[in-house]
């Protein structure tokens, strides 16, 4: 396996030999900061064009294939018509508050996303509370939807956001119950140490039943997070026209479409990253040529692998189920998605202490 | 498990039942062959309904002749006034009375509807409908045609 972080640190030393600590460090800023946003919209771009495949042979469609080889360059294309699409000024709207919030948005995206661990050292933030950081940071983009919503001085975008909002602060809920459940099992918030204990199994099979329950509401939940359908009460196109985006144009309709996208990535990120080992091979105990086999493929693809598996998953749930009433979406949190997390919070930390894990 | 049913842990059980019932029907959609018609490049192969209305012809025999009787009972029919009929008389040679036939048979692609009250008019059968779908053309007058010989 690489480790990044020697390479990090070769890095590190050149920039500050070379120039004063202060500055070097602002480099060092700046390059991950490039290297971070890069790396953003790069996989937004898979995650465009995977959602637009996936959904197409879920309907029993091709999807895309005109637009280059397989319709690869169809994400292109879609970008450079937002590009190209004229910025309203809504009259009567809320102007600062308006061109604010996408940028709260893909901001609270960005952010999540660099705290994803890629590969052994390949990760921007490393401390002993990276756990918590992260659904700090990630959820702060509802603040973003609840400006646009308000701001815009508009009915069907402000019932969207105030839907939004109520949705994604209950479903925050039982997010943090998995996690917790997790924080529990591994015993640290660090997120690099969460991977490292994972070699010698992923949790969703160490924890067994409680963490393949932690699991399944930790996947309702981010889908929930992301407001795509089943839970895409915000934006339901067939009552409020576009929720929350609705007065949106060019591209600040394309930064919440992206980080749309984007959070989904980041959810089955941090599922990968927290149940099936991040970028840690998958081991078989006592078959010592499997394991060196599975030791060859670097760590990113193995990260990656598993994100994009999880990806389907939501995909698949995404284009299955009809929408809920908002009622029905709160009923179901409140009544079952958290008295539910809160028994399995019990039952792990009963395991744990029993010694019942594998 | 009927003393679950309407409670709590039943409601989540049928929940779940359900949801993946629904699950396993995409996966299997998920897996079988697409039907996306990729048009231009299976044009060879590709397969339209017999019955698709794309254009209205004028059937004709070897020797050039169609059934048409210029009753004019298609021209009344349609609610669009796509097809215009004129005739002109010829006299019998073997009776010596006149009688009318078809001159043209003028129909318009442009303004039909593909209603099919025409063919459902005609008493003689001496015109349908053809699934020859390729009929877009740059020049409006070229729609306009004379279905007759
Ligand atoms: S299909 Fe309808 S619209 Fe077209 S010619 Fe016949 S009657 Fe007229
Ligand atoms: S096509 Fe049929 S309905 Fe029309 S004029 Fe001829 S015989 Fe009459």
């Amino acid at each position: 396996m690489i480790d990044f972080s020697s390479i990090n640190s070769t890095i590190d030393s050149y920039l500050h030999s070379v120039l004063p600590a202060q500055v070097a460090t602002l480099v060092e800023c700046a390059i991950i900061a490039v290297c971070a946003i890069v790396a953003y919209l790069a996989f937004a771009i898979v995650m465009i064009f995977m959602e637009r495949k996936v959904c197409a042979a879920f309907q029993c469609r091709l999807g895309p294939t005109r637009v280059g080889f397989w319709g690869l360059l169809q994400v292109f294309a879609d970008v450079f018509k937002m590009l190209i699409k004229e910025i309203i000024d809504i009259k009567n709207s809320d102007w600062a508050l308006y061109t604010l919030a996408p940028f709260l948005v893909i901001m609270s995206s960005i952010i999540t996303f660099s705290c994803l661990p890629f590969d052994n050292g390949l990760q921007v933030l490393d401390f002993n509370i990276g756990v918590f950081f992260i659904m700090a940071a990630s959820s702060f983009g509802v603040l973003g939807i609840l400006l646009a919503g308000w701001s815009s001085n508009n009915k069907f975008a402000m019932i969207g956001a105030i839907r939004s909002g109520g949705q994604m602060i209950s479903y925050e809920l039982s997010m943090s119950l998995c996690i917790l459940t997790l924080v529990v099992l591994s015993g640290t918030m660090q997120v690099s140490e969460i991977v490292e204990m994972q070699r010698g199994g992923w949790f969703i099979i160490r924890g067994h039943i409680p963490a393949v329950i932690a699991f399944i509401i930790y996947l309702i939940a981010g889908n929930a997070e992301t407001n795509r359908a089943p839970f895409d009460l915000p934006e339901a196109e067939s009552e409020l026209t576009a929720g929350f985006h609705t007065e949106y144009s060019g591209m600040g309709f394309g930064f919440f479409y992206v980080a749309e996208f984007m959070n989904m990535f980041i959810i089955a990120g941090i599922a990968s990253t927290l149940f099936l080992g991040g970028w840690t091979p998958f081991y078989i105990p006592g078959l010592e040529g499997f394991n060196e086999a599975m030791e060859w493929i670097p760590g990113f693809v193995w990260f990656l692998g598993k994100t994009l598996f999880v990806v389907w998953l939501l995909m698949w749930v995404r284009w299955t189920f009809p929408r809920l009433r908002i009622d029905q979406v709160l009923v179901l949190e409140w009544k079952y998605l958290v008295p539910i997390g809160l028994l399995n919070l019990l039952i792990m930390t009963v395991c744990v202490v029993m010694g019942w894990t594998l | 498990m009927s003393f679950l049913n309407n409670t709590y842990i039943g409601n989540i059980l049928s929940a779940i039942g359900s949801l993946a019932t629904g699950m396993k029907v995409t996966l299997c959609e998920f897996f079988t062959r697409k039907v996306t018609e990729c048009y231009p490049e299976n044009r060879k192969t590709q397969h339209i309904a017999e019955r698709h209305r794309a254009i209205l012809r004028m059937p004709h025999d070897e020797e050039g002749k169609n059934k048409c009787i210029a009753c004019g009972l298609c021209q009344q029919a349609c609610p669009n006034g796509t097809i215009t009929i004129t005739t002109r008389s010829v006299t019998d040679e073997e009776t010596g009375k006149s009688r009318k036939v078809l001159a043209e048979y003028r129909y318009d692609l442009g303004s039909c509807m593909f209603c099919q009250l025409c063919v459902n008019a005609c008493p003689k059968g001496a015109i349908e409908f053809s699934n020859e779908f390729e009929n877009a053309v740059f020049d409006r007058s070229k729609l306009i045609m004379k279905l007759n010989k």
